[in-house]
Parts: structure tokens; C-alpha cells; sequence
């Protein structure tokens, strides 16, 4: 059963033809990277992979199941989790509270309103565990505002790692990241559990490929070329329209 | 002071707070007692409708609705003869849950100002209804003579102090709710929709089921200060669903500091206390109440209770 596929999708805005017959399957363990010029339609890709967009035409399946119909939240139930391209993280709440939103969202207590959420040791738990995990637990009560940019961009993982996706797409997890920053993240993302399929949408080639397995390289709103790494960096017309 | 000193002073404050609580009846006369009980219903009316604006981030302008629609039911329902406080109280949560389900339905469709603008529509509707239908509700002769209710228990609601506590009673029991409810998970992922809908729904949270139940919610305590008010007022009109009505704890909650339950009340305390005491002194008291919510918004836009937390 394959995480992610796509048939034929197309995304237009007015007249703009964003995404065009796009087709795509992503087998499971893999990680691939999508790559391409601005405006390519990555990031619309991943909105209409995520359920924030709908699409004019195609399908979408998530492990096997066709959910080209579902709300957003319903296909992150499935199993998917997403990161944003701008950071999107709750910045008046202290980073316990996010990290916990995130452990929170898998829970069937997520509706309980009769109790605090104090009192669900699991979920307190797992949310330490987390912030343990990746040496953030000295900062739990600092709004989340008060981060660096660098944490910011860390905790946008943590949190969709949080709800223990098996298919994780992330949104150029290292936009706007010092050089040292982007290394740590490179090496959180590599060293994730195969268990996660993880697409990763980059701009940064060094990082897309160390990262990637294969790549995807999108123009235009269609698939320029799809492949294993090595073939992509011979690929004369990916060098011709991206790599310069 | 020294951090010690301060958690002292702070204990001792909050302990003679508590003592004067307690004691008002026998302190003050029973014109005081009369305005710390409406403090205390406008409170939770306040709390309740802080659910949305503080937590969850719904700018409701029209939550006199279910204030109202509680009052009249429990109006009609002492006119009829059965005067059981707490029967009352239940039916007003019903009837404010049930109108909140009900406009929840037509109001969570729309987002900022036009969430704004239906919810006072909707609240409007009930106004021109209670306004209009005279041989049912009284016009705007509204309801008179209703009297005060029944509790049991052999105490007699018609003394102001005993009324009083009662109305204190049923403020702690709101609050205790209202502090669980909003730590609670749902609670804490009512702040995340405040902070990111778009996050919330990337996590899976059905994000309309949720400001739904917060809409049903608020709905409830407010209905619960809609009958007190009448149990302690004897009166319904139509004011009660009226925008100025509706306005009155969103005031409460841009004065006092919305997002927290303590903020609501304080601001509810200052608002019923200018109320009565500028109107004393002047005519023109709305202008004077008019200065000071914009002084208040200007210089304290997280609301008074701010200082207070900035204090420590």
C-alpha cells in the first residue's frame, strides 16, 4: 500500500494553470525531495497533498484510500503530517503547550473537557519525552514567540513529529536557517525512522541532496523530470532550467 | 520586597479579599450587596463569552442572545407559577445551549468581522422578536412582577444577603467549571485555534467541531447568568438581547483582560460599579464610561487585570 498517490492532479487559480497532470507515487520508507524554480507549485502540491487546497482535477490517495474529498484534518487523521513554509506555530502559547497540541492530536481524550490536561500523564509524558529528545526541555515554559527563528523552524518538526505520521511533508524545513542550523536540521531529518516516508520540498541543494533518495524536479506546474538522485544530477534539462 | 515579602503580601491580600467576600452582607448596606451580585452574574456572563474572544478567538456581538433567551425562559416559567430556582437554572443552560447549537450552525460558517456582523444579526432577530410579539413577551413593557424564586432549603431568596450568597455560590461553582474547561484538552486546543486554525487542522483537529462546542458552551454560562439576573431582578425585557447587552461584556473583557478568568470578572466589577456610581453623579454618565474604555484600550489593551500580572 503506497503512502502517497497522486493521478493526474491539476490545480488551477483563475487562469493560472499552478499545477498540470502531475502524477506521482511515493513508496513507503522512501524520502523524496522535491525540487524546482519559484513558483514551480511545490508548495501547491503539498496544499492539495495536505487537503488546504482542492484540486480542479485528479486524485489523491493516502495509503490506499482515496481522499481527494477530505477536509484537511481528516487527512492528517490518516496519518500525515505537515510542516509550513512560513513558520505556522502557536507563538502566544509556551513551547510545552505546542509541543503538547501536537501529542494531543492523536489522543481520543483531545475532546475531554472535564478534566486538565494536567492529569493525562501519557500524554505530559510523551510530550517531555520530546522536548528531552531534541534538548529543548530547559525552554518548555518560554512562549514560543520568544524562540529563536532557528528553534522555530526545529519545533515545526518536532510538532508534526509529535503526532507520529507515517507520511511527513515537509515545506522547506530550512528556509531562512544559518548555515550551522541548517546542518542540525539536515541531520534530524536523516535521521528519522525509516517507518516515516518523508517529502521534503528544498531549495537548498546541498541539503535536498544529501537528504534525497530521489528526487522530483517540478517547472511549470508539471514533473520535469523523476528519478533516482544520481540520474537527476545528469539529467541535461534538470541542468538546464535549475541547476544553471 | 523580597520575593518572600511579595508572596506574603500577596497571600494576605488575596486572603482579606476573600474575608470582605464573605462578609459584604454584614459590612455594607444592601445597596452594595445588591451591586456585587450583579458583579457577580455580569462575571459570569463575561466568563462565558471570554470562552470565545479570550480562548478561542471568536468575536462574538451577540452573545446577549443567550443571556436573554434564558431570562425570558425563566421569566415565562416563574409567571407560571413554578418558581424553583434551580429548575430555572437548568432550562436557561438548555435554552442558551440549544440557541447557541442552533446560531453556531449559521455563525461558525463566517470568519473576523462577518462572524461579528451575523452573530449580532442573529441576536438582533431574537431582540425584534421578544420587541414585537407584545401579547407573548410585553413589547418593551417587557415582563413585570416576576419576584424572586425559590431554592429550598429553607432559605428564603427574598433577603438580599441570602441572595447574595447564593449568587456567590453559584459564581465559584461557574468558575471551577470554567477553569477546568479551559485546561482542559479541548481548553488548551481552543487557544491553538486562537493562534493558528491553519496549524490545528495540519495536527487533525476538526477545527469547526471544536469552535462549535465552544460556541455551545459559552452559550450554557451565559444562560446561566441570563436567570440569575432575572431571579435577582424580578424583570425581562427586551435590553436583555439588546446589542447594548451584548456589548457589555465585551467591554468587561477589553477593560478586565480576556484570555484569562480573572480578567473578566475584575472587568465586570468596574463596569457594574461606574455604571452605578457615575450615574449617580451625572447624566452623562455613558460619556464618562465612553472615556474610559478608550483610555482603557490605549493604555491597557491586555485590560486592567495585566497590571496586576506585570505587578509580579
Amino acid at each position: 500500500m503506497k503512502p502517497l498517490d497522486i493521478q493526474a492532479l491539476s490545480k488551477n487559480f483563475g487562469g493560472l494553470q499552478a499545477i498540470n497532470n502531475i502524477s506521482l507515487e511515493i513508496e513507503e520508507g522512501e524520502r523524496r525531495v522535491i525540487i524546482g524554480p519559484n513558483g514551480a507549485g511545490k508548495t501547491t502540491l503539498f496544499h492539495l497533498i495536505s487537503g488546504f487546497l482542492l484540486p480542479s482535477s485528479g486524485h489523491v490517495h493516502l495509503f490506499g484510500r482515496d481522499v481527494t474529498n477530505l477536509q484537511a484534518h481528516q487527512r492528517a487523521a490518516l496519518g500525515m503530517a505537515r510542516t509550513f513554509q512560513v513558520t505556522n506555530l502557536f507563538q502566544k502559547l509556551t513551547l510545552f503547550e505546542n509541543i503538547l497540541l501536537g501529542v494531543q492530536a492523536i489522543q481520543s481524550s483531545r475532546f475531554c473537557f472535564y478534566r486538565r490536561v494536567r492529569s493525562f500523564r501519557e500524554m505530559m509524558g510523551e510530550a517531555e519525552r520530546l522536548l528531552k529528545e531534541w534538548n529543548l526541555w530547559e525552554k518548555k515554559d518560554v512562549l514560543l514567540k520568544n524562540l529563536s527563528y532557528g528553534e522555530q523552524r526545529q519545533i515545526e518538526v518536532i510538532m508534526a513529529l509529535a503526532t507520529k505520521p507515517r507520511l511527513l511533508l515537509l515545506d522547506e524545513p530550512t528556509a531562512g536557517l544559518s548555515p550551522a542550523e541548517t546542518a542540525s536540521v539536515t541531520s534530524i531529518i536523516k535521521g528519522l525512522p525509516r517507518e516515516i516516508t518523508t517529502i521534503l520540498i528544498e531549495h537548498d541543494m546541498d541539503v535536498a541532496f544529501e537528504i534525497a533518495e530521489k528526487v522530483t524536479v517540478l517547472y511549470f506546474g508539471s514533473v520535469l523530470a523523476d528519478g533516482p538522485l544520481a540520474e537527476i544530477k545528469g539529467n541535461p534539462k534538470v541542468t538546464e532550467v535549475y541547476l544553471g | 520586597m523580597k520575593p518572600a515579602e511579595l508572596i506574603k503580601g500577596k497571600f494576605l491580600l488575596i486572603l482579606l479579599v476573600v474575608v470582605v467576600i464573605m462578609l459584604l452582607p454584614s459590612l455594607v448596606s444592601n445597596y452594595y450587596v445588591g451591586l456585587a451580585i450583579q458583579i457577580f452574574i455580569m462575571a459570569i456572563f463575561a466568563m462565558s463569552l471570554d470562552l470565545l474572544v479570550g480562548h478561542t478567538g471568536l468575536p462574538s456581538l451577540g452573545h446577549a442572545a443567550y443571556f436573554g433567551i434564558a431570562a425570558y425562559g425563566a421569566g415565562f416559567l416563574y409567571l407560571a407559577g413554578m418558581k424553583n430556582l434551580w429548575l430555572a437554572v437548568f432550562i436557561g443552560m438548555g435554552l442558551g445551549g440549544l440557541t447557541a447549537a442552533l446560531f453556531g450552525l449559521l455563525a461558525l460558517r463566517a470568519l473576523g468581522a462577518y462572524f461579528m456582523l451575523i452573530t449580532l444579526a442573529l441576536s438582533q432577530v431574537l431582540w425584534g422578536i421578544a420587541f414585537k410579539w407584545r401579547s407573548l413577551t410585553g413589547g418593551d413593557d417587557g415582563l413585570p412582577g416576576i419576584g424572586r424564586p425559590e431554592m429550598g432549603m429553607g432559605i428564603d431568596l427574598r433577603s438580599d444577603p441570602s441572595f447574595y450568597y447564593l449568587t456567590l455560590a453559584i459564581f465559584v461553582l461557574v468558575f471551577i467549571a470554567l477553569f477546568i474547561l479551559v485546561n482542559s484538552p479541548l481548553g488548551c486546543a481552543l487557544r491553538g485555534i486562537r493562534e493558528s486554525e491553519s496549524r490545528m487542522k495540519a495536527l487533525g483537529y476538526s477545527v469547526w467541531l471544536y469552535k462549535y462546542l465552544a460556541f455551545v458552551f459559552a452559550g450554557i454560562f451565559a444562560g446561566i447568568s441570563g436567570v440569575l439576573w432575572v431571579s435577582y431582578s424580578g424583570f425581562v425585557c427586551p435590553t436583555y438581547l439588546g446589542i447594548d447587552n451584548s456589548a457589555k461584556p465585551l467591554m468587561m473583557l477589553i477593560l478586565g483582560g480576556s484570555g484569562s478568568l480573572f480578567g473578566p470578572s475584575i472587568g465586570a466589577g468596574i463596569i457594574v460599579l461606574l455604571e452605578n456610581i457615575v450615574s449617580g453623579l451625572t447624566v452623562r454618565w455613558s460619556l464618562i464610561l465612553g472615556i474610559v474604555y478608550v483610555v482603557a484600550i490605549m493604555f491597557f489593551s491586555e485590560g486592567i487585570s495585566s497590571i496586576i500580572k506585570r505587578g509580579h
